[in-house]
């Protein structure tokens, strides 16, 4: 769970006055809760915020944040907050909403109680400046709260994603004795690029591989430290003792291959995936024909 | 430590079994070079697989033996190198040019054994 841990209270610590204006304040929000609680919806569904959400859904969500954020401002401390901002949005983030609503909902709020404050104290202006100074910090601190919140767990669903994606995406393949396939898809950073190399080389010598066919068809393009990286591999595979023919190599890939100045010498490509088989094929010595007892379809 | 060289037929094989010292490295290219003509080898194997790190003058002393006996008649194989190791001497860029590699000495004796290697790498 992340803790936040920059502003875990409202501070500066306010002096006796403001403290008794903050009561007063949450004794008003509290006392109009029903009606400033509609009018917040409304907004929000004026300002077509929480597409993704039923109204039914956005009404109850809407009283739990109302709540927690008298709360917030009664007892002077975000942590009750911060736990059901995070909460909030492991429960909608799977759901697409995006992180301008949930700042948009928070700052209207913000504006639909400062309004409802304009409305009590407007007769007394002096008396309002002070509400104000009061109200101010405390809701700012609470819309940073939130939105921070927000975005921490939006980063960490995306650092949980990016994990899974690197331990799915690489598999070493055999499919011939002595014949291994390591497709490659997607985007190759050098993290990814390490450990790809450490699969393959560990799979050539687990499955006593001979030759290894690199298919990066699935990889659109590569700078020149992961290009360089790729030639690293196949010298690593040829002192196991395999050889390492790479395919699929997309024209922006060959530029990149071409400009960091790779010895040819070294690298066996062929065209696409069916052509480095065949040809792996030949050099095991290996030889296909067409069964003569099936008849094609 | 010395490192026994075996005569299997008409191949040589040298399993190294530690870590060596660069005077030993030496030791072993000039017994190697010697054996090859005393037994008339035409291949020679070094199993590098106890080995889990080869700095430059180790992988410039198994070039110089590959070469050298090249030179008397016989091929060198490298056999049995761990993956970490492989994968760190490609990144220092010490790459065994114009040496064989196999994965193990079974592979390395079938290498020698073919008259013509398919990939035709030295």
């Amino acid at each position: 769970m992340t803790t936040i841990d920059f502003r875990s209270d409202l501070k500066p610590a306010p002096s006796e006055s403001s403290s008794a204006l903050l009561r007063q304040l949450v004794a008003h929000l509290r006392e109009n809760r029903t009606q400033l609680r509609e009018e917040w919806l409304r907004r929000i569904l004026d300002a077509e915020l929480l597409q993704a959400m039923t109204r039914d859904e956005i009404f109850a969500e809407a009283t739990s944040v109302y709540d927690s954020y008298v709360e917030a401002l009664e007892t002077r401390t975000l942590e009750a907050l911060q736990a059901y901002a995070q909460k909030l949005s492991e429960r909608i983030i799977p759901r697409g909403v995006e992180t301008h609503e949930v700042v948009g909902i928070v700052l209207l709020l913000r504006d639909v109680l400062a309004r409802s404050l304009f409305a009590k104290y407007q007769n007394d202006a002096r008396l309002l400046n002070d509400v104000l100074d009061a109200y101010e910090p405390a809701a700012n601190s609470i819309a940073i709260t939130v939105a921070v919140g927000f975005v921490r767990e939006r980063e960490r669903v995306i650092r949980e994603q990016q994990e899974a994606i690197r331990e799915l995406s690489t598999p070493v393949l055999q499919v011939r004795e002595r014949l291994l396939i390591l497709p490659i898809i997607g985007l190759i950073d050098p993290h990814r690029a390490r450990q790809l190399t450490e699969q393959l080389l560990h799979g050539i010598r687990s499955n006593r591989a001979k030759v290894v066919v690199i298919d990066i068809t699935g990889v659109a393009a590569m700078d020149a430290t992961v290009a360089n990286h790729l030639v690293l591999t196949v010298e690593s595979a040829r002192l196991l003792g395999a050889m390492v023919i790479v395919t699929g190599l997309s024209p922006e890939i060959a530029q990149t291959l071409v400009n960091i100045g790779v010895d040819l010498g070294k690298m066996h490509t062929v065209g696409d995936l069916q052509g480095g088989i065949e040809e792996a094929e030949r050099l095991l010595g290996y030889k296909v024909t067409p069964s003569a007892d099936v008849v094609p379809a | 430590m010395q490192v026994p060289i075996l005569k299997q037929g008409p191949y040589l094989i040298a399993t190294i079994q530690s870590a060596l010292t660069d005077a030993d490295l030496v030791g072993l290219r000039d017994a190697i070079v010697e054996k090859v003509g005393l037994h008339r080898a035409l291949g020679v194997i070094i199993d590098i697989t106890a080995l889990d790190v080869m700095d430059s003058f180790a992988t410039g002393t198994l070039r110089d033996i590959a070469h050298m006996t090249r030179l008397r008649g016989a091929r060198t194989v490298i056999v049995g190198m761990q993956p970490d190791v492989a994968y760190a001497m490609a990144n220092m860029g010490l790459t065994l040019e114009g040496i064989t590699a196999a994965l193990d000495l079974e592979e390395g004796l079938a290498h020698l054994a073919s008259p013509l290697p398919p990939d035709r790498r030295r």
